[in-house]
């Protein structure tokens, strides 16, 4: 099963991560590929650099970035685990070092099931 | 949290550390079957406590300092704590603490070798084949023997059996877990790759059909296959393997139509195809590629490359299979390679020249009962336009499946042409 992960940033401290947790992150990232449970991952830009496209009232607007959201989403990975609770292990992990390493940080993460074939299988 | 709720967190933890954790404990004990022993009791440990306690912090850490503890415990009761403290301590006299410092170092350093050592141990070619499958499912995948026979189709009793002889055939041979010495290494590694394709067959194999079980095969497969290649990084068929394996599960959300009929390669609808795992495979193809020349499942992986690279069927570079299955025939001559080679050659050069090393295949002795050659035999003689030989080729081809789907397609096809 594949499992979306992303991450949202709710509150953190001034200037960039500390040097230490981004080595954590890597070495966990590292880790997680190795398990064979990480198939991708990146950081995501700030949404300044993005856009949105909306539908409402039957009108269809695009807007540029930011978008005013208390929560800027700042990465995401993909993995393929055996089980939900697998996924949020390895995400759980991923929030730990930022608790652990960045004195100050809040956010969240969100786990997202993938669909795959087998939620379309041909009745049995 | 319920105790339900902890229980799967405590099972997730396992499946992420199991292996780590035999494979540490089998380097202090040199006994691989101790060592699933210890790192079960372990788990069960942290089944009772976890959900009163919570999970602790760096779940990996306790679990392999329990099983170490249940090590010592187990060292001192018996009687052969004595000779067991001597091994470790390289047959000095050890005072307690200077071994279980030992130990310590023990489970600290190379966990990568560790998991390494499992790996070739599981796969070792003393043990019998189905005997390997379960060990390394059981060992570096993290699956229950319950789970194990669900995905194979056999009673738990049998796979118990399978891995409780394979581990007493590790003991008795007195078979060392350890990295195997250079110059065996090919032989030991083609055992490894050949285990995790097996795997992946089996659920490559069902995965036309509507059992969702065996499908999982192949992910648990290319998660060992990763592993491998995060192990052995240097090695191209680790890689080619890998490659081999995303770009065929690539394809599973196309194998299937809607009524659980499998459709053929040039049949599928290829914008289902699973783009992820076909990047990840031509990527994985290309570091094969680029650490040497390709091996067996290196080209297999290159010519499945040729399929994913093709937007559409009529794109496919025909001429370069046909030559990349000459190279596989030179590596690996087998009949079933030389007639994929002529459905290659027939794509590629013409109907004429494809059936003429099919022919030749006709008196190819493990073929004879095959029912895949006359079928390719009247595939290429339809299109030279020999109908009435093509409609018998079909019907030999229908004779001798025992698939009731794939006789039904041929005997249509027969009767096609005898019109």
């Amino acid at each position: 099963m594949r499992y979306l992960t992303t991450l949202k940033v709710e509150a953190q401290p001034e200037g960039p991560p500390p040097a230490d947790l981004m080595e954590a992150i890597f070495k966990l990232g590292q880790e997680a590929t190795e398990a064979g449970a990480l198939l991708h991952q990146s950081g995501l830009a700030p949404s300044s650099e993005g856009a949105r496209i909306e539908v409402s009232g039957g009108r269809l607007t695009v807007s540029d970035g930011p978008f005013a959201e208390a929560k800027e989403m700042i990465s995401y990975a993909l993995y393929e685990v055996k089980t939900k609770e697998e996924a949020v292990e390895w995400a759980s992990r991923f929030v730990k070092l930022h608790r652990d390493l960045w004195p100050g940080w809040e956010g969240q993460v969100d786990v997202l099931r993938l669909y795959s074939p087998e939620d379309f299988a041909p009745p049995a | 949290m319920t105790v339900a709720d902890s229980h799967r967190a405590v099972e997730a933890v396992w499946r992420i550390e199991s292996a780590r954790v035999i494979a540490a404990l089998a380097r202090m004990t040199g006994d691989l079957a101790l060592a699933e022993e210890l790192a079960q009791d372990a788990l069960v440990a942290a089944l009772e406590e976890w959900p009163r306690k919570g999970v602790p912090d760096n779940p990996g850490a306790w679990l392999t300092l329990t099983a170490k503890h249940r090590a010592i415990d187990q060292f001192r009761r018996r009687d052969t704590y004595q000779r067991k403290l001597q091994e470790i301590g390289r047959d000095m006299e050890l005072r307690q603490e200077t071994a279980e410092a030992e130990l310590d170092d023990a489970l600290d350093d190379h966990i990568g070798d560790d998991l390494l050592r499992l790996v070739f141990t599981a796969c070792h070619p003393a043990l019998p084949a189905e005997g390997r499958l379960a060990l390394t499912l059981r060992l570096l995948g993290g699956l229950s023997t319950a789970e194990i026979a669900r995905a194979f189709l056999v009673p738990e009793s049998t796979v118990g059996q399978r891995i409780s002889r394979a581990k007493r055939t590790l003991t008795d041979k007195k078979i060392p877990i350890e990295l195997p010495p250079p110059a065996e290494l090919p032989n030991r590694l083609a055992s490894i790759l050949e285990v995790i394709y097996l795997i992946f067959n089996e659920g490559y194999a069902a995965t036309a059909g509507d059992d969702w079980i065996r499908p999982s095969l192949c992910e648990e497969a290319m998660r060992l296959g990763r592993i491998l290649a995060g192990l052995m990084p240097a090695e191209p068929e680790v890689h080619g393997l890998l490659a081999l394996m995303e770009l065929q599960a690539s394809r599973i959300p196309a194998r299937t139509a809607r009524d659980g009929s499998p459709v053929l390669l040039l049949d599928q609808d290829r914008s289902r195809w699973d783009r992820l795992l076909l990047r990840r495979g031509l990527d994985a193809l290309r570091r094969a590629e680029d650490l040497g020349t390709l091996g067996p499942y290196g080209l297999q992986a290159a010519i499945a490359a040729c399929h994913a690279r093709a937007l559409k069927p009529e794109d496919t570079d025909w001429e370069r299979i046909a030559a990349l299955y000459r190279l596989l025939a030179h590596l690996t001559p087998s009949p079933i390679v030389e007639l994929n080679r002529a459905v290659a050659v027939g794509m590629a050069y013409g109907p004429a020249r494809g059936l003429e090393l099919a022919d030749a295949l006709r008196e190819e002795r493990a073929l004879r009962d095959y029912p895949h050659l006359p079928a390719v035999r009247g595939d290429l003689l339809a299109k030279l336009g020999r109908a009435e030989e093509a409609a018998a080729a079909f019907r030999h081809a229908a004779e001798l499946t025992r698939n009731a789907r794939e006789r039904q397609v041929f005997q249509e096809r027969a009767a096609a042409l005898s019109t």
